[in-house]
Formats: structure tokens, sequence, C-alpha cells
């Protein structure tokens, strides 16, 4: 029996049982825009960048199911302007001032604004002002970067079995905290080498001594474009999931 | 290059805001290529002019800003620039998004009016607070240019590289939406 597969924009995708839209995608080398997705976590649906129209309607692919037959586009003008929008909103909620920032070159964030050809932030800019947290001797954290995304909170509840990270508010007043009776990540057992520590898409994690120690021109992104990267976000076995 | 040639000179003018020069230096960067620009192009209001108010020579094609607007005369040349310029450019980090000038932007006007010239060590005796009524009045924030005025193109970067200020300005000399693509689009 041939394996099922799912068209987007125009191409036959296949794909395996349980695998999510995206992932299909990814599997296939077709390049997804994403924030909060990570190959080795389970999807989360909060950065909606990955959003698709499937049969029509708007949906996050990493959460929607792959199922054959269904009829997706992502690479049209009309989903890309709405994550050129998402990244905007994004870019105006934190404080994203590349030129200081060590994830420069790195970051997710900024290489998808690269890649979708976003120039200008449109939106009023909130400049906001949450102080950083350099209590810890290995990591230094700038709550000003976050997108939350929740990638540390669930590696480090779910890997590194500690739950440093957990995002407290609501809507525009959601925030990052750090789980100790003083707030401080220096007052936790967070270490440089937990899970957490890796999968911060901006810069909001970062690791001291090193800052800005590759220099512009061999970092990540500036080689190749992220949507060259996708081999990197290829579907793999999730810790604790049924295969 | 391949920009067919305008019936005549556009007129560019260009000047930096709360920036620091540091566009302009890397529009300088396209070093000879200057030569070429200046065949399709004149320069109205610039530094590499003198000329002190845009407009007064007749209408500009393109205006291009560095720097975003940190003070009352900011707001009065971009505004000068906006009504005179039919094609307005935020050329650079600053002009995009605040860039360096905007983070002071969450600390009040007067602790840092105050900290730089009353209470910061080194200071001359009897240092004040400058209040030269020639001298424009600071803003309580730092803004993007976009948020004061119209912009019809932006050109990040901290400073865009001189090839995507080429790229950008022949595009747009030429007729074409300008188009950047990896290596010439960058934040920082």
């Amino acid at each position: 029996m041939s394996e099922p597969t799912f068209t987007l924009d125009g191409r036959e995708i296949p794909f395996a049982a349980g695998q999510s839209v995206m992932q299909a995608a990814l599997a296939a080398g077709v390049f997804v825009p994403h924030l909060c997705y990570h190959p080795e976590f389970r999807p989360h649906g909060s950065c909606k960048l990955c959003t698709m129209k499937i049969n029509g309607r708007h949906a996050t692919s990493c959460t929607t199911p792959a199922a054959a037959g269904l009829e997706v586009e992502s690479d049209t003008p009309e989903i890309q302007d709405k994550r050129r929008t998402l990244l905007q909103m994004l870019l105006v909620e934190g404080n994203h001032f590349c030129p200081s920032c060590e994830k420069s070159g790195e970051c997710k964030l900024q290489a998808l604004g690269y890649e979708l050809g976003v120039l200008t932030p449109h939106f009023n800019l909130l400049y906001p002002d949450r102080p950083v947290d350099a209590s810890h001797p290995d990591v230094l954290l700038d709550f000003n970067r976050c997108i939350l995304c929740e990638l540390c909170v669930r590696a480090s509840a779910e890997v590194d079995k500690k739950s440093v990270f957990a995002l407290a508010g609501r809507g525009i007043r959601k925030h990052l905290i750090v789980n100790a009776e003083s707030g401080k990540l220096g007052d936790t057992d967070f270490a440089l080498t937990d899970k957490a520590a890796q999968v911060c898409p901006v810069g909001v994690i970062l690791p001291k001594k090193c800052g800005f120690c590759v220099p512009i021109g061999q970092r990540r992104f500036d080689a190749a474009p992220i949507s060259q990267h996708v081999d990197e976000f290829k579907p793999v076995a999730i810790p604790g999931e049924r295969a | 290059m391949n920009a067919p040639l305008p019936r005549r000179k556009l007129r560019v003018a260009t000047t930096s805001l709360a920036g620091c020069f540091g566009c302009h230096m890397s529009f300088l960067d396209i070093d000879e290529r200057l030569l070429d620009l200046l065949e399709l192009v004149e320069f109205d209001r610039s530094p590499l002019t003198d000329i002190k108010h845009c407009g007064t020579r007749g209408p500009c094609d393109i205006g291009i800003i560095e720097g975003g607007v940190c003070n009352a005369e900011n707001v009065h040349v971009l505004q000068e620039f906006r009504r005179n310029c039919k094609i307005l450019v935020a050329l650079g980090a600053c002009a995009v998004n605040g860039g360096l000038p905007a983070q002071r932007n969450h600390l009040d006007l007067r602790d840092i009016l105050a900290t730089v010239y009353q209470t910061e060590a080194g200071l001359a005796q009897g240092t004040q607070i400058p209040n030269d009524p020639e001298l424009p009045l600071p803003l309580n924030q730092v803004h993007p240019i976009h948020e004061v005025v119209k912009v019809d193109y932006f050109l990040p970067g901290c400073p865009p590289p001189a090839d995507a200020i080429w790229k950008f300005l022949t595009d747009l000399i030429a007729g074409r939406t300008p188009q950047l693509g990896h290596g010439l689009i960058h934040y920082d």
C-alpha cells in the first residue's frame, strides 16, 4: 500500500501515522516558519507562525494531524503576510535591539524576520522594562526578549525535571518567571548543561563568559537563511512519547 | 548598472536625526559607485551638500532619514522632509525602531539629564543641565520615524551594508520595488 499524502502548495507530501502537517512538511524538506516548535518537544501551538490554510481554514500546522487528501496552503502571499504581522507584533512587544544582543545571528526570531522580509516593526514599540537577572554564575536572563514560547518551561519540567521556569500573568501582562522564592535564577538548581539552557529561540537565556564569541559572518544564520536549515528541524522521537 | 536613465536627475535629500552618522558612512561606502549614482541623482539637503533646508530648491523625489526622533528639532526636520519628498526612506536601525538612543525609553528623562550633567563622576564643578533656548528640547522618549510621519520604505541594519543601500537605491531609481534578500537585510 502506498503512503498516504496530502497536498501542500500543490506538492504531494507523504506522512506517517501520528505526524502533524508541519512534521510531515519538514520531513519532506519544506521549511515551515516556527518559534515555539522544537522537534524534541510536543507541539505547543502558541506562536502561530506555522499557521497554514488547511482545507480553507487557518490552523497551526504543528497541532493539526496530517490526514490523507488535505489541501494545504503555506507559501502564499496571504499566509506569509499574516506571518510577517505576527513577527512584527513580537518585535514591538519585547525589546529586540539586535545590535547589542549576543544571540544576534543565532536568533530564530531575527532569522525569520530576514526570511520573510520584515523591514519594519510597523506597530508602535512598547519598549518594556523588565530587569535582567544576572544572579546565576553561568547564565544571564534578559526577559525583555521573551516571546513566551514556553520552550524553557517545557524543557525544564519535562527533560530536566526541575521546573525552573513558568509563565505568570495573563494577556499583555503575561511574563516569564523563575521558580524560586526570591524569583532569582541564582537561587534555583538551574545549570548551564540543562536542556532548558539550550532551547531558547531568542536571546533570553544566555551563557555568561562567551558573549559575542562567534564572529559576524560565522554565526548560525549568517551563511544560509533559516529556510536552508530545514534538516535541523526534522521530526525526531519525542522523549516520553509513544513511537 | 542596469537601471535605465531617468528623464531628469532625481533630487535626493538625506539627514541624520537621532543617529550617529554611521548610516551615512555606510552610504559613502558604496565608494566609486557614488559616481554612478551622481549620474542619476542630485543631492538636495544633505551633509554632503550643506544645503540647510529640504525643498527650498524645488520638491525632492527621495528623502533618506537616518536616526530616530529624540527632540523637537528632529520632529520639525522630519516633517519638513515628509512635506517635500515624494518618497521617504527610513535608513538604519534607529530610524526603523529607535535603535540605541531608544534604549533610554524606560528611564525618566529628568533622571538621565541629572545623572549625565550633575551627579556623574568626573564632571567639572558647577556643571548644570544645559538650558540654552537655542537647544532643542529632548522628548520624553525616542521614537522610530514611522511613529511620527508616514514612511514609504524601510532599510534596517546597524548600519545597513553599503551593498544593501546600493541595491535599494538602484532598485528604487529604476522603478522596481527594492528586493534585498539574504545577507543584505539584517537588524544588527
